[in-house]
This record gives structure tokens, sequence and C-alpha cells, in this order.
């Protein structure tokens, strides 16, 4: 008989280097300006009731400073579940939303969940199969509920909405036909409006990234990503205007974020590109992470988050001398045996961050030493 | 999600099934004081399999599975499984099929979280499917069918997008989403930890179309490279050898997929019911029966275009037992985790009276028969088979 041996079924593995606590930090030299490596360490997880999903983006965060409070989003499948938490993790209330039922086999998924800051309000924004639910911020009135129109969809396409933003006093959320839609919300109330369809994608949405327009004219503020990978670039105003198209390579761009000009893609070879947002032009292309990218946060530092365990810290600046965009790695962490799906900044500056894994009950937090 | 899903899904399982099915075969100690025993075991088994992939391969039944639909439940699919393992003249007892759907969904879900790249699920599946030819080497008729279901799984997914692969995998892993059962066999071996997570390696190849993490690389306004800088990313990482191929025959360089059963490897599982967070289970397990009339128009469809020969006179079947002992088999049943039981459908209560009286029908055609020893006649009524072969 053939007894197996590793190099059976399993895919080959190499005993793991044992990073502990306190991940791995790279020799940085010269830093970009000087600065010091910095190490995190794990803290006290938050316990979930629901294990988070194999989405893309699968953790949304919302800081409360004033209140002293944070307030996480996940999502476990058929429902979401929104927690607050105390400084140091002390978990406070939790809720569970679900996606408005339809006619189906089973109860309709949810994509993703995410906290809209506009200037007057703040709201809750959860997308399913079925449509795009909108709700106050700590989740307990739905202000708004729009139904997926799916007739274009052929029978093997899978309808869903997917790709949140908050752009000034719009709300955008994408599609499965590529098509993003942009929602004008009111300082208060639930009179919001669809007020326009964006054209420019023809596969389905992944991630919507905005930032507050600089007061200039012609500054991008907004970048769509899509399952093909090409990337939209886009002007917020009362009518949104397409200014450059960045087209992919061949994998889906599931993650992508926007800061001072500075696009951000992670893709779904493990790759983040970072292009200057004003021309389209790639500047800095990482060899990040060893599986597909599945979260990207941004401020001011870079979050890559892998399903490859890896979390990775990078730093970004510009070239003293030619004004372009540079990057030097930070920090790694690698969250064992663990597919993961969400991460964010749990705070401006940087110095904490959280993740979210696939069938994994609670929000693993890390914070600077 | 992704409404393309089914078939994947489904002949991975069926091809796990097979495997373990074929290892418990040989490996259960068949009484009985035959002059020929091996040989009466191992043409018995080969007929198992037989029955088991025909009906599998039929071309109406894959029909319906190719139709573009969504994912149903553990519970429905199970069903199918069922009725697919008594297609021969084996039989199983609740705590055996309740344990062979167990290995089969982990020993998938640890394929597909596994899997480089979404896309090699198909690769994995096509393993599946190299492995199930190999046993019905000798019926060129089934063969026939297993290499037209290839064909169909190339034309449907040879075009795929990376980004609809992506959907697929994220499909199948809420399908699997929460389950930990441990096993044996991946515990020995170290892919899975003590409390059912599977061992994610950061090491060895990385996925056909990735490059090795450690650099970047940093480009002026025209796209020529003006530095490059590495780094270290914590792993231990190469580039990936080769691409598995796709063609009908050919090198898939995945191993995932493949047999890993043998006779000299038993298959345990431990019911792993009580992990940590209980409350994290899947809603379809806490909601109460029964099966949504949907589910219900899934399985007529599917099973009606089951053909199950029926033998012509009385035949008892024999029972496989994947457990070592009776007496454990019935242990095994009775401490069975709340959370963990694939309740039998009611299809009593179904409110389509029309749908029921169907589904009645085909599920009556079989029973699972409680035959705890095998008759000595059964030597005799197996010669009798025997020439019929």
């Amino acid at each position: 008989m053939v007894a197996v041996d590793l190099e059976g079924p399993y895919e080959p593995r190499v005993r793991r280097a044992d990073l502990g606590a306190a991940g791995v930090t790279s020799d940085l030299g010269r830093g970009l300006q000087g600065s010091e490596p910095r190490m995190f360490r794990w803290e006290r997880s938050i316990p979930l009731r629901g294990s988070a999903a194999a989405l893309c983006n699968n953790l949304s965060v919302l800081q409360l400073p004033a209140r002293n409070l944070t307030y996480f989003g996940v999502v476990h499948g058929p429902s979401a579940q929104l927690l607050s938490a105390a400084p140091e993790g002390v978990p406070l209330a939790q809720r569970q939303l679900h996606a408005k039922e339809g006619a189906g086999v089973s109860p309709p998924l949810i994509t993703q969940v995410h906290w809209c800051v506009l200037p007057f309000r703040v709201l809750l924004v959860l997308t399913s199969h079925r449509g795009i639910q909108m709700y106050e911020s700590n989740g307990y009135t739905m202000v708004y509920w729009h139904a997926l129109d799916s007739g274009d969809a052929s029978p093997v396409q899978a309808v869903f909405a997917r790709g949140i933003a908050a752009s000034g006093h719009f709300i955008c959320v994408g599609t499965w036909s590529g098509r993003v839609l942009v929602f004008d919300i009111p300082a208060k109330g639930p009179n919001i409006v669809l007020s326009e369809e964006l054209a420019g994608h023809q596969t389905p949405i992944t991630d919507i990234a905005t930032e507050p327009a600089q007061g200039q004219d012609c500054v991008a503020d907004m970048v769509t990503a899509d399952d093909s990978g090409l990337l939209c670039v886009w002007r917020s105003g009362p009518e949104f205007t397409l200014l450059t198209r960045i087209p992919g390579f061949g994998v889906p761009c599931p993650s992508v974020q926007l800061w001072q000009g500075i696009i951000a893609a992670g893709y779904g070879n493990g790759q983040v590109h970072l292009y200057e947002a004003a021309t389209g032009n790639l500047h800095v292309q990482i060899n990040a992470h060893a599986r597909a990218i599945c979260a990207l946060d941004l401020a001011p530092e870079l979050l890559s988050a892998g399903e490859d365990t890896f979390v990775h810290i990078w730093k970004l600046g510009r070239s003293p001398e030619s004004g372009y965009i540079e990057v030097e790695h930070c920090h790694g962490e690698c969250v064992s045996d663990t597919q993961l799906c969400g991460a964010r900044f749990c705070d401006s500056s940087g110095s904490s961050f959280a993740v979210t894994g696939y069938d994994l009950a609670e929000i693993r937090r890390f914070s600077s030493v | 999600m992704s409404v393309r899903t089914l078939p994947l899904l489904f002949l991975n399982l069926g091809g796990e099934m097979l495997y373990i099915l074929d290892q418990r075969l040989r490996a259960q100690n068949i009484p009985g004081d035959k002059a020929r025993k091996d040989e009466w075991t191992e043409v018995d088994r080969k007929r198992v399999l037989n029955d088991i992939i025909s009906t599998m391969f039929n071309r109406k039944f894959m029909e319906e599975l190719f139709k573009p639909q969504e994912l149903y439940s553990k519970k429905a699919l199970r069903t199918v499984y069922e009725r697919l393992a008594h297609a021969s003249i084996m039989k199983l007892n609740q705590a055996s099929m309740d344990k062979l759907y167990d290995l089969m969904t982990m020993a998938f879900k640890y394929q597909v979280l596994l899997c480089p790249r979404p896309k090699d699920v198909l690769l994995v599946t096509f393993n599946h499917l190299d492995t199930i030819k190999g046993f019905i080497q000798d019926s060129p008729t089934i063969l026939q069918q297993v290499d037209e279901t290839f064909r169909q799984l190339t034309e449907i997914y040879g075009g795929l997008s990376a980004g609809e692969f992506q959907l697929i995998r994220q499909t199948l892993l809420i399908f699997f989403q929460d389950l930990h059962i441990r096993v044996s066999m991946f515990l020995k071996d170290k892919v899975q930890n003590n409390n059912g997570r599977f061992v994610l390696p950061v090491s060895g190849p990385v996925p056909w179309g990735t490059e090795v993490p450690g650099l970047i690389r940093m480009f002026n306004n025209k796209g020529e490279e003006v530095k490059r800088i590495e780094f270290k990313h914590g792993g231990n990482y190469v580039p990936a050898p080769k691409e598995g191929s796709f063609e009908l025959y050919g090198d898939r360089v995945l191993k995932l997929g493949t047999n890993m059963y043998s006779v000299n490897r038993p298959v345990e599982t431990h019911m792993s019911g009580s992990s940590k967070n209980l409350a994290s289970r899947t809603q379809e397990s806490i909601a109460p029966n029964p099966l949504a009339k949907e589910e219900l128009n899934f399985l007529a469809r599917l099973m009606g275009g089951m053909e199950i020969k029926k033998p012509s006179g009385p035949e008892p079947g024999f029972r496989l037992n994947l457990f070592t002992t009776d007496e454990e088999e019935e242990q095994a049943a009775l401490t069975r985790p709340e959370e963990l039981s694939y309740e039998v459908i009611n299809i009593q209560a179904t409110q389509d009276q029309q749908r029921s009286e169907e589904l009645a029908r085909i599920m009556g055609e079989f029973e699972i028969m409680e035959q705890p020893r095998l008759s000595t006649s059964k030597g005799d009524d197996l010669l009798a088979m025997m020439d019929e072969l």
C-alpha cells in the first residue's frame, strides 16, 4: 500500500518560521523620513457572535473619539454583526443585521457592511444579493432600501451590490454589472435619492475608495475597482466625471484606497500597486503577498492583508528629488492559519489595527509598542 | 452567490466519497468462509464503485446538476449523497452515512482552502475525475460518461475569469463555514490543528501567476524602473514550478484532490462539536425543519435524474460500516453532538402535495435496511450475481 507522505495530496510544507507576536520588522536602513522601525503586539481580541465570511474588505471600523468608542462591522453570511468597543477592546454592545428577504432558496447573503462618514451624518450601508440597505450609524433605524434591478442579468450571472464609499454628500455603491450607483444623502432624514448611475466598468465592482476633494478643480477624489482589475478614477460633483482608466492585467482588484492623490490597489495575485491619481501612472509595484489581497487601509500608512495569513504595513512618501511616490516596508504580522478577509486601522495615526479572518469568530487587534 | 458552484461542489464531494468507500470496502472484513474470499471482495467492491459512478455520471443527472442554480443546504446535498451511496448492493447505517459525509466535506473544505489560485479548484476536480476513471478502467461506457463530464466542465469553466473563480471560491467557503470536524488523519499529518482549523502553510511554491513576495519596484513617469528594494515578508516561498494541465489528460501538478486514503490509514473522525464558539454555527443548523420548498424541488429534479438500476429479484444488500466495529457505530449514533446532526428530511411536512408525493416515490424506491449481519446465503446470491456480470 502506498503510504501518504508529506508530498502527497497536501501542498508541500516547510516548517514555518516562528514569528511570535512581535512579527517581522524589516531593516529599514535609511527610512523615508529616518523613522524608527515599528513593533506591534497582539492585543486582546474582540469576540464575534458569528465567524467572518470569506469575502474581501470584510471589516469596517468607525472611530468615535469624542465618545471614546470604536464601532466594528463584520459580515458573517446572511447576517452582519455590529459591535461597539471601548479602548483596550472591551466589547460593549453588539447587534446583528440581516439582508432583506426576497425570493430564493436560502436567505440572501450580505456582501459588505461599511460606515459612510458624510458632512452632517454617518450612515451604515449594507450591500447584499438583493439590494442596498442604509441605516443610522448605530444600525437601529433603516432609513433607505434600494432593490437591485436584475433585469439585464443572464441566468449565469450572480446579482449583488458590493463596494461602498462616501463622497461628499453622496454615497456610491457598486453593483454586479459594473454600474456604480450614486445616492444623494440629505443632512438628515430618509429622503435619499438615486441621483446617478456611473458607467465605466463591465465586470462586478469590488471596491470603491474616496477622499475629500482638495478644493482644486480636476482633482480625482474617487476610485472604483472591479473583478477584471480595471480601475476608474473619478471627480465627484453634482455629476461625476470619469478622469482616467487604469487597465487591469487579468486578476481582480479586490481592494483599493485613495489618499493624497495616491491610489493604492491590491490584486488577486498578491501585488500592491501605487498609482498617481492625476496621471494614472504606475509608480510602485510591490510583490507583497503570496495569495490574493483581501483588504487595504490607508491613513497615513498603508495596511495590506492577504489570504496568505499576513498583514503588512508600508510607509508611503514622495522622493524629495523627483516627487515620485516611494514606499518602504515597516512591519509584517502573521495571523497563523487564518485566511484574512478584512483589515483596518483603528485610529487615525495608524498605531493600532484590527483584522478579521475566514472562520474566525473574533476580531484580532494589534497595537504598536 | 455564484450560480455555477454546484457541479464543482458535487463532483469533488462525490470523488471524496468514492475514495472513502473504496478504502473501507477494501478494509472491511466480510465474514463467511468463501473459497475465493479476496476475489469475491474485489469483485464486490468494483461492482459497488461501478454502480455509484455510473449513477453519478448519468447524463440526465449531470444535465440537472450543470444548470445555473444557487447552492442548497448541506442537509439537502447530504440527501443526494445518501441516495447515491445506496445505488448499489451496499447499505449504510445513519451513523456511517453521517461519518462519510463529515469526512467528504472536511476533505473538500481542506482542498478549497489550500487551493493556491481560485481557478485551481478546477484542477482539484480534474484530480478527482482522473482517479474515478482509474476505478472504472474496465467499463468503457462509464468511462465515456466521465469523459463527457470532463468536456462539460472544460466548456463551462474553461473560459471563466479569475474574478468569477474568486466568487466561486467564496461561495464554496461560505458553504463550509464553521465546519471544524477533526479528522484523525489530518491531525496526524499536522494539516489540521486540534481546534479543527486547517494549517495554512507560509512556505512552498506561490500560485501560478504570483511572484514570490519580497520585492518593491519603483518607476518614473515613463514607466522605467528607477529603484528596487527587497524586504522581509516573513514567509518562505519559492516560485511556482509550472502550471497544472487543464486538458483531458495531463499533469495536474497540484496534489489536492488525489486519493489520500489507503487500507493502512483508516479514517476516523472526532466529533468536535464542543468548539469554543458554539454560537458561531450557521443559521441553517439552528433553524427548524422542514426543508424549504425550493430545496425539495431541487432534490426531486436531481434525484429524478438518477437512474438507479433495481435488481430483478430479492437481493439482500450488505452493510458497510465506516467505523471499526458495530459497537463503535452504535456509540457514534448515540453521541453525535446536536449541532452536527443532519436530520433526515421530513417530506411529509411540505405544503406541496404533488411534489412531496413525487419525492416520496423516488425516496421510497430505496430503503436503508438495518441488516446487522450478513446472512449465510449471501455467498450463494453473490455467486449468482457474479455470473451475471
